[in-house]
């Protein structure tokens, strides 16, 4: 059996007397999509903040690239290959495109302490991040503000971000929320074309998506995971279609 | 040209003549106060660094003038007048408190932020009027740093184009951090500090280098400040101050290289004439000059978020 990329072991994260995350094991292979899905309040986002390092779990093991994560904080995990983009569009607003996704590469391009030269000149930095924006089709935007991008550019913006340090691993947070069903089309289209290439941890409300991309599937509802398998097991458990998919595909 | 560029240069070339120009015209008074503008605009550039470019109000950085002064007056006082010993021993003192307060208070934000930078500076404020030994409150007269022979800072004249160098060296250099790769990551994280996080930078270490960066800066616009009036005391380092130094920021437009040398002279200016202006009109409604002052801060808050920069045209990277 293949060693996972990523990896949690009875995973457990508690709001005073909520448990947000109830003993969760869940673990990604290389090279495969696997899906998270779930109701509002799963415990989606307390469980992408754990495997990021915002948040600290109260119990159990988060193992990444071979190696306990568990404490880490999120810099070292990037620096190990765990990239993210997030649920609620995160960019930085007052920089050009391109400039975002220069960012994203001198994160993994050593230390940024170098206070003279001037980084907007450094073809080591620009010319990855310009080959980043064409990846996903936002070249000739590279020169306009972040905030002035179209809501479906900007989540194009942020995969761009992501896949600059050329992690192993995707923690993609929703990355269709609030798109319309062609800006849809285009991203599924995009990371199906980016599959081949790393894993992905894929957090989606929009089951199309889901099925159209996953190789695995898991349920997570009051924090607890009901069912994984791939697409056509979920499809047809029982219990996940009553707390879940009855709703979605009936 | 551009008019930035134009208004930019005739200030700096104004500036670089005004020991000539205050001789000309007779007006050598004029000289301490163009001295105290450049003196302020170094304080005020290296709180723009962590302020402007940072999006870190810390409302301490007169502790650096009282740190750099300090160490200036309490060396002297024991007789070690020495500049070659006085101003490392003054950047290395500011550099530790800064490394050392930066530490501690950037792991907080926002208002927590603004708070515990004072309550530092206050405490450095006390421990200052408590030095007995050298002037307590009432402060301490000294003799300025001495460089044997090369420069004699008591001649007016060399001591402001010493101050005028020290200036344009700081703006070159925080006119070149700001498009490095350590400023992008400064003013990314000010954008943005989650997204930075998540891209792997390690937030706090560049913020703690800038804020020490910062504190170096200001503790040498400090030591100038003793050398200036040959006097130190605790009211150089009072909250006002640090108060102050955020206004000329604000004013001259946060984020704007040259935006601290407009905003300390606009803040001298103002000193300067809205008082004899206030007075004209009535006797003694002088003293009162910030009772107009005030809004004209609030107005240009709320119209003028650029400040003065701002009336230049719009500024790019």
């Amino acid at each position: 059996m293949v060693e996972p990329l990523l990896s949690t072991q009875s995973l457990v994260k508690r709001f005073g007397g909520l448990v947000a995350t109830d003993s969760v094991s869940i673990d990604v292979l290389p090279g495969e999509i696997h899906a998270l899905i779930g109701p509002n309040g799963a415990g989606k986002t307390t469980l992408v903040g754990q495997l990021t390092g915002n948040l600290a779990p109260d119990s159990g093991t988060i193992r990444f690239a071979g190696r306990d994560v568990t404490r880490l904080p999120t810099h070292a995990r990037v620096a190990l290959g765990l990239a993210r983009s997030f649920q609620i569009t995160s960019v930085l607003r007052e920089f050009t495109a391109l400039d975002n996704v220069a960012l994203a590469v001198q994160a993994h391009a050593g230390h940024s302490f170098r206070f003279l030269a001037d980084a907007r000149d450094d073809t080591s930095l620009r010319e990855p991040a310009r080959r980043g924006l064409e990846a996903v089709g936002l070249d000739e935007r590279a020169n306009t503000l972040a905030s002035a991008l179209s809501h479906g550019e900007q989540r194009q913006l942020e995969i761009a971000m992501a896949l600059a340090g050329n992690p192993k691993l995707l923690l993609l947070d929703e990355p269709m929320a609030g798109m319309g069903v062609e800006e849809s089309q285009a991203m599924i289209g995009l990371l199906r074309a980016l599959k081949s290439t790393r894993a992905m941890l894929l957090i989606e409300h929009d089951m199309d998506a889901v099925f159209a991309l996953a190789d695995r599937i898991t349920v997570l509802v009051y924090g607890r995971v009901i069912a994984s398998g791939t697409p056509e097991q979920i499809r047809a458990n029982v219990e996940v279609r009553q707390a879940y998919l009855g709703e979605e595909i009936a | 040209m551009k008019p930035r560029t134009v208004v930019t240069g005739l200030v700096l070339l104004a500036f670089a003549l005004l020991p000539l120009l205050t001789e000309f015209f007779d007006q050598r008074y004029l000289l301490s106060v163009g001295t105290r503008i450049v003196i302020w605009s170094i304080a005020a550039v290296s709180l723009n660094m962590i302020l402007g470019y940072g999006g870190l109000v810390s409302f301490g950085h007169a502790a650096f003038f009282g740190i750099g002064g300090y160490a200036v007056g309490i060396l002297a006082a024991n007789g070690l007048h020495s500049g070659w010993l006085q101003w490392p021993v003054a950047i290395a003192a500011s550099v530790l408190w800064a490394a050392l307060i930066g530490a501690l208070s950037l792991r907080t934000r926002g208002v927590y932020f603004i708070m515990i930078t004072l309550a530092f500076a206050q405490l450095l404020y006390y421990v200052s009027a408590g030095l007995e030994a050298y002037g307590g409150d009432d402060g301490l007269n000294i003799s300025r740093s001495r460089f044997s022979g090369l420069i004699d800072l008591r001649d007016k004249a060399s001591f402001y184009w010493l101050c005028f160098v020290l200036l344009c060296a700081t703006l070159w250099f925080c006119g070149r951090l700001a498009n490095s790769r350590f400023g992008l990551v400064l003013r990314g994280a000010r954008s943005n500090e989650l997204r930075m996080t998540a891209l792997g930078f390690p937030v706090f270490r560049y913020q703690l280098v800038a804020f020490t960066i910062s504190g170096a800066l200001g503790g040498l616009a400090g030591i100038l400040l003793a050398n200036e009036g040959a006097y130190v005391s605790p009211a150089m380092m009072s909250w006002v101050k640090s108060g102050d130094l955020i206004v000329v920021v604000v004013l001259g437009g946060i984020g704007a290289l040259f935006g601290p040398l407009y905003g300390a002279i606009a803040f001298f200016a103002l000193e300067e004439f809205l008082k004899p202006l206030l007075d004209l009109l009535h006797k003694g409604w002088g003293e009162y000059w910030q009772i107009v002052f005030g809004p004209m801060l609030v107005l240009i808050a709320l119209y003028a978020k650029g400040g003065i920069d701002s009336l230049l045209g719009r500024r790019h990277g």
